[in-house]
């Protein structure tokens, strides 16, 4: 009697156990199948550097194209301004990816439009300082924050010369799958890495630029648009002094 | 030189327990403005994105600098070999740590993502000085904890020297750690200079046993010890040394501004028209950090009087938190050079248009967790005083002896 109770016991601990296994492995197989099959699967590579061309003459004073663009593409116009909050100091606090400045010489008072957002260096200072390399550079050139390891220090904002990086202020209830985001962690352009990363070539920045003052893609490719227009025209990278070989580069200012 | 003895704080109970909850009140209140500000998010909170670090920065910074600082004395007892130092080396690693553990919760608490401080103890990116920082602040906590056992554990009174040596290097590195965070900033012109950490270091001696002095001469006073005249008199002087070497830095950090072209709009920030800025350099820095307490402390009346001395210690601290107010938040307020020899115009995230500087207003809740640090500082040493042997029984002339060095 007891030796059919124990088989009963040892026959239900086997199928309750291989189900377990199943119910937990499963998913994880299927999901591991899905990844591979999605261009992500493939491993950044050094092969391509991507990088911008801004041509400042072609940007029309006044015009915000590439902001609202940026801002529907990366979620940043679902954020809402927390309850009690003074307009003044939420202005100062929302996150921004790309925002449209006008610089004038101050000797010759020639006066340029031109779009500032992440300058994606070579070597960059948000890098170096991020205690944790939350704060990384791709190998294909992409500055970016890793969400799941910024702890918040803002290190990356004292240390950004371009002033690119934003710190999510308020508790975040709509975000765009591609774009997640949370409270509490710092954020900036990533060239709409989620476009890239998903077989896609262009930025909404630059879909949106009625002017085609922006130019996006690959600097080591020879025969891209960017490399080609970067050869004809003259151009520059901001604060140049610091030596920091900028993705992003400007003519016309 | 006598055997010096040890005792607990023996102020009357109830003293000793109104104390504590005064203090355990500030703390209480510190720690709900920091739940304040994590449940609700930065926005509540005078900070943005143009002005990242605020005043809990400013709090916390000016305490770790004074830690390190709080630790010379202990230094100069056990690795110089000045007897006369040597009674006051306990209450000197115990602020260490106090401070040290003060200001580092008031950085941790403002964090976007406290939680997550188990990702800046696992995962190191061994280029930034934050990463650093981090091993140098727990290594500075773990020293200092063996360095006084090897103080009040006779047997281990052997190894005080070495341990020591070790704190005093220790420290070094760490307000260079510290100073750095801010040299290493190539992106803002109030910073970017090799000079920070030196001057860090030096303002960390002043801050440090200014604070030292005010916390031994009120624990002794409410205790009814004597302190010498002679012990009095070799602090002071040590700090107005101190206080007169700041004073040169910041001379030196001026004049080498002033002299290159491209720092004279910085300059003009903090010396002439920055506002706050400029009101906390020349009266908050200056006059009451630097001018003030030299002019009391090496006044050949002034400087005798127990009053006056600690009425300098304390516009040394006013003078510091005002210094690491203008160099932290003043940095930060003057525009960035973006765009070198021309001027922003306009711009739709407060690039500092027409040389603007960034608005910053500090919020009560990070007033109060700065606050609630100072607060997490005191408590523990008023407790670890009242529980151990820090305080020497007498530091009177002829208990400690002062000539016999």
């Amino acid at each position: 009697m007891s030796e059919m109770i124990d088989q009963k016991r040892r026959d239900f601990v086997s199928v309750a156990g291989k189900t377990a296994a199943a119910t937990v492995i499963a998913p994880g197989v299927f999901l591991h199948s899905v990844a591979n099959a999605s261009p992500r699967a493939e491993a950044v590579t050094d092969k391509v550097r991507y990088g911008m061309l801004i041509d400042s003459s072609k940007c029309a004073d006044g015009c915000s194209d590439c902001v609202s663009a940026c801002d529907k593409e990366n979620g940043l116009d679902q954020l809402i301004k927390p309850e009690g909050a003074s307009d003044d100091l939420w202005a100062q606090q929302k996150p921004r990816w790309i925002r449209a400045v006008k610089v004038k010489d101050n000797l010759t008072g020639h006066v340029s439009s031109l779009p500032m957002m992440c300058q994606h260096c070579e070597k960059p200072p948000c890098v170096d300082v991020c205690p944790t390399g939350a704060s990384f550079r791709r190998d294909d050139g992409i500055v970016m924050v890793d969400r799941h390891t910024c702890i918040g220090c803002r290190y990356c904002m004292m240390a950004c010369p371009y002033k690119a990086r934003s710190f999510i202020h308020e508790t975040v209830q709509f975000k765009q799958t591609a774009t997640p985001r949370g409270k509490g962690c710092v954020e900036s352009c990533n060239f709409c890495v989620h476009r890239l990363d998903n077989g896609g070539t262009t930025t909404a920045c630059q879909d949106a630029c009625k002017q085609g003052a922006i130019i996006f893609g690959d600097l080591k490719d020879p025969k891209s648009a960017l490399v080609k227009a970067l050869s004809k025209y003259p151009s520059v990278q901001l604060r140049a002094d610091l030596k920091l070989n900028t993705g992003v580069r400007y003519s016309g200012i | 030189m006598k055997k010096i003895s040890y005792s607990e704080w023996g102020i009357k109970s109830p003293h000793y327990w109104g104390l504590l909850a005064i203090l355990g009140a500030v703390v209480a209140i510190g720690g709900f403005a920091a739940l304040f500000m994590e449940h609700s998010g930065h926005w509540v909170t005078g900070m943005t994105n143009q002005v990242v670090w605020g005043l809990p920065h400013v709090f916390a910074i000016f305490l770790i600098v004074a830690a390190s600082g709080a630790l010379n004395i202990a230094s100069i007892g056990s690795v110089f070999g000045k007897k006369a130092y040597k009674p006051l080396a306990r209450l000197s690693g115990l602020l260490a740590l106090t401070l040290l553990i003060g200001g580092l919760l008031v950085l941790v608490l403002d964090l976007g993502q406290p939680g997550r401080l188990i990702v800046a103890m696992t995962k190191y990116n061994f280029k930034s000085i934050f990463a650093w920082n981090i091993y140098l602040y727990v290594g500075f906590i773990a020293i200092v904890v063996v360095y006084l056992f090897t103080m009040m554990e006779r047997k281990a009174n052997d190894y005080t020297h070495t341990v020591g040596t070790i704190a005093f290097v220790w420290r070094l590195l760490l307000t260079t750690g510290t100073g750095s965070i801010f040299g290493f900033i190539v992106a803002r012109q109030g910073y970017d200079a090799a000079l920070m950490a030196p001057m860090f270091i030096i303002m960390s001696f002043a801050y440090g046993l200014a604070f030292y002095l005010l916390v031994l001469m009120f624990t002794f006073n409410a205790d009814n010890r004597a302190i010498g005249d002679k012990m009095i008199a070799r602090l002071k002087s040590l700090l107005a040394v101190f206080v007169a070497a700041i004073f040169y830095f910041v001379l030196v950090y001026h004049l080498t501004n002033l002299y290159g072209t491209e720092n004279h709009d910085y300059e003009a920030f903090i010396l002439l028209n920055g506002g706050i800025y400029t009101t906390l350099f020349w009266g908050g820095w200056v006059v009451a950090g630097l001018l003030l307490p030299m002019g009391i402390l090496f006044h050949p009346a002034l400087g005798k009087s127990r009053g006056a001395i600690a009425a300098a210690s304390f516009l040394v601290l006013i003078g510091g938190f005002s210094a690491i107010y203008v160099v932290v938040i003043g940095g930060q307020a003057f525009p960035m050079a973006m765009f070198p020899g021309k001027t922003i115009i306009e711009s739709g995230f407060f690039d500092g248009v027409g040389g603007a500087a960034a608005a910053y207003t500090p919020s009560l809740p990070e007033f109060l967790l700065g606050l609630g640090g100072i607060g997490v500082t005191l408590i523990a040493t008023v407790v670890a005083v009242r529980l151990f042997q820090f305080l020497p029984a007498s530091l009177a002339d002829e208990a400690v002896d002062p000539h016999h060095s």
